[in-house]
């Protein structure tokens, strides 16, 4: 077994329990957008796809990474405006009476 | 130090700004006062990482990817804008679905760079991506499929067949062997295939067996899916960015799972494997001497004026009241009575929507203040100095049944006490049961009163009577 692996293993771990702590004391009133939040943040996929992307070449990989370019892109900017949209309805008084 | 030596250090620490930036955001996402900016926190902690991965002296494809990220931004902002409230859940569980996707083809485009320009490929290599083609095969195709199902394009009901856990099993076996071979053979491109096709084939299993009840769970599963995708895609690429993120969203889903879970007390694996809600559960639950007892049920006006008359009222909104498109209708029934003095406030249950937190969603897009929403176990303790408990559209979230019937299969399962109310009015469609299609003795008990019809029109009407009081 290699060294990052090792060190990508203990960033996980450590993540993981982060989460856990930030996560467990949202209430249920916030589920659907911190759901959603979260969903557009699993999109740092783009990241990765970028990477595989990035070779000025017309290779199986690249066709592969542009695609998940696209795909992950969806996944944050569709994410990030609907968590917003939702964010906004949510209002301690009637603004408009 | 120059510029070529600064890069791959600003690069990385770039990246941990952004994971810096994520668990803010998600942080301030906890209360709805900050919620607002602690997305647009995580938005540019997003922003920051894309761009820092632009820098990166790998990425010169410029225009290709400038292309790709301008077709997917414009695809992602017209679903964000056009999304009905209502299906959330399905916008939720498609997003997932690419997340998961694009992970996998992350280590699949990976995986096809090895076979090409390395002879011997690191063991830790081909483990980490053949994890990351199970995980994002999984997620895409559970995700795409519960998009389907909930969508109403094909049927809710849970799908089962002959031998689907052996056949499962058995598939699940031969992914195992398949990566045993893999890790003996990486070059060996056949292999790879087969296993990316089990992944894909195994999500779609996954998901077919769970009904339309169980979605708020298998969404929370698939968004944790998604996130651990993330995650095994970095380990691939040793990104310590998409390793963060990815267990940061894979711990949320969980947390959100685990809560569902729990409303329904029901266990992971009993909601992933037991098929609930197929048809042999309906018989035996059914008829325990229902059919003799008689409900007392009311016109609007009669509602209208125990309703307008009471000190405090409170709402328990279900899925049906969504369905009914009757959220404004209710908020404006909430308004009236506040005129006239009633306290009136909203009671949640967790499972109330079809994902979790779904009900507080549409309720704040009808104008509904959050304050005035109370989870299940704020406002049980209240229910026995409440006037009158109003049932819209909701049935097994109130079914007694779960507190008292052993035999039912709902037992167990925490509901919101409406029945020590000291009346209660459901508004109901017909006599159906409900999800679970267990009966509900609420309906037949002296202190309660049924109000049928849809209950849109029915809470037009209660509105158009409360206004005549006075």
């Amino acid at each position: 077994m290699t060294d990052p692996l090792i060190t990508g293993l203990v960033v996980f771990t450590l993540a993981t329990f982060i989460g856990f702590e930030v996560i467990n004391k949202i209430p249920p009133t916030l589920h659907t957008p911190l759901m959603s939040g979260s969903n557009a943040i699993s999109g740092i996929a783009v990241v990765g796809a970028l990477l595989v992307a990035g070779e000025k070449n017309w290779t199986l990989t690249v066709i592969l990474g542009l695609i998940a370019v696209v795909l992950a892109t969806i996944n944050v900017v569709g994410g990030f405006l609907v968590t917003d949209r939702m964010l906004q309805m949510f209002k301690k008084k009637d603004v408009k009476a | 130090m120059n510029l070529s030596q600064f890069l791959p250090s600003g690069i990385e620490l770039s990246y941990l700004l952004a994971a810096g930036l994520f668990i803010v955001g998600l942080k301030k996402l906890g209360s709805p006062a900050s919620a607002r900016q602690g997305n647009l926190i995580a938005a540019i902690g997003m922003l920051v990482a894309i761009v820092a991965t632009l820098l990166n002296q790998g990425v010169l494809n410029y225009e290709m990817i400038l292309i790709a990220i301008a077709l997917g931004a414009a695809i992602g902002a017209v679903m964000a804008q056009r999304v009905e409230m209502t299906d959330m859940p399905q916008m939720v569980g498609l997003l997932n679905g690419f997340g998961g996707a694009a992970s996998a083809l992350v280590a699949v485009g990976e995986y096809w760079y090895y076979i090409q320009q390395v002879d011997r490929i690191p063991l830790s290599e081909t483990v980490t991506i053949i994890l990351s083609v199970l995980i994002g095969g999984i997620t895409f195709t559970g995700s795409l499929l519960a998009f389907v199902k909930l969508q109403g394009l094909i049927t809710g009901q849970p799908i089962t067949f002959g031998l689907q856990q052996p056949f499962n099993i058995s598939l699940l076996i031969t992914f195992l062997v398949g990566s045993g071979l893999l890790i003996a053979d990486p070059h060996n491109a056949e292999i790879f295939l087969g296993l990316i096709g089990i992944s894909l084939v195994l999500g779609v299993l996954f998901v077919l067996p769970i009904g339309g009840a169980d979605t708020p769970v298998v969404i929370s599963l698939l968004n944790s899916f998604s996130g651990l995708a993330a995650s095994a895609a970095g380990f691939v690429l040793s990104n310590n960015m998409l390793i963060i993120s990815g267990a940061l969203v894979g711990s949320s889903g969980i947390i959100l799972t685990q809560i569902m879970c729990k409303a329904m007390n029901r266990s992971l694996p009993n909601v992933l494997f037991s098929a609930f809600g197929a048809a042999k559960t309906f018989a035996d639950a059914a008829g325990e001497g229902t059919q003799d007892k008689t409900l007392h049920t009311i016109d609007t006006e009669e509602g209208a004026m125990m309703l307008g008359y009471a000190r405090s009222v409170v709402i328990v909104p279900g899925y049906g009241m969504a369905v009914a498109q009757a959220q404004h209708a209710v908020r404006e029934l909430a308004d009236q009575l506040e005129r006239l003095g009633v306290d009136v406030k909203y009671a949640i249950h967790p499972v109330a929507g079809r994902m979790p937190g779904h009900m507080n969603v549409l309720l704040a897009e009808a104008n509904v203040p959050y304050p005035q929403l109370y989870d299940m176990d704020d406002i049980n303790p209240e229910f026995d100095r409440v006037d009158v408990a109003l049932v819209i559209g909701a049935n097994d979230v109130v079914n007694p049944a779960a507190r008292t019937n052993q035999s039912s299969p709902i037992y167990g399962m925490p509901i919101l006490e409406v029945d020590k109310a000291h009346h209660t009015i459901v508004v109901k469609r017909g006599m159906n049961a409900g999800f679970s299609g267990v009966e509900n003795e609420l309906f037949y008990k002296d202190k309660t009163m049924m109000l049928f019809g849809s209950a849109k029109d029915v809470v037009a009407h209660l509105v158009t009577a409360v206004k005549e009081l006075n």
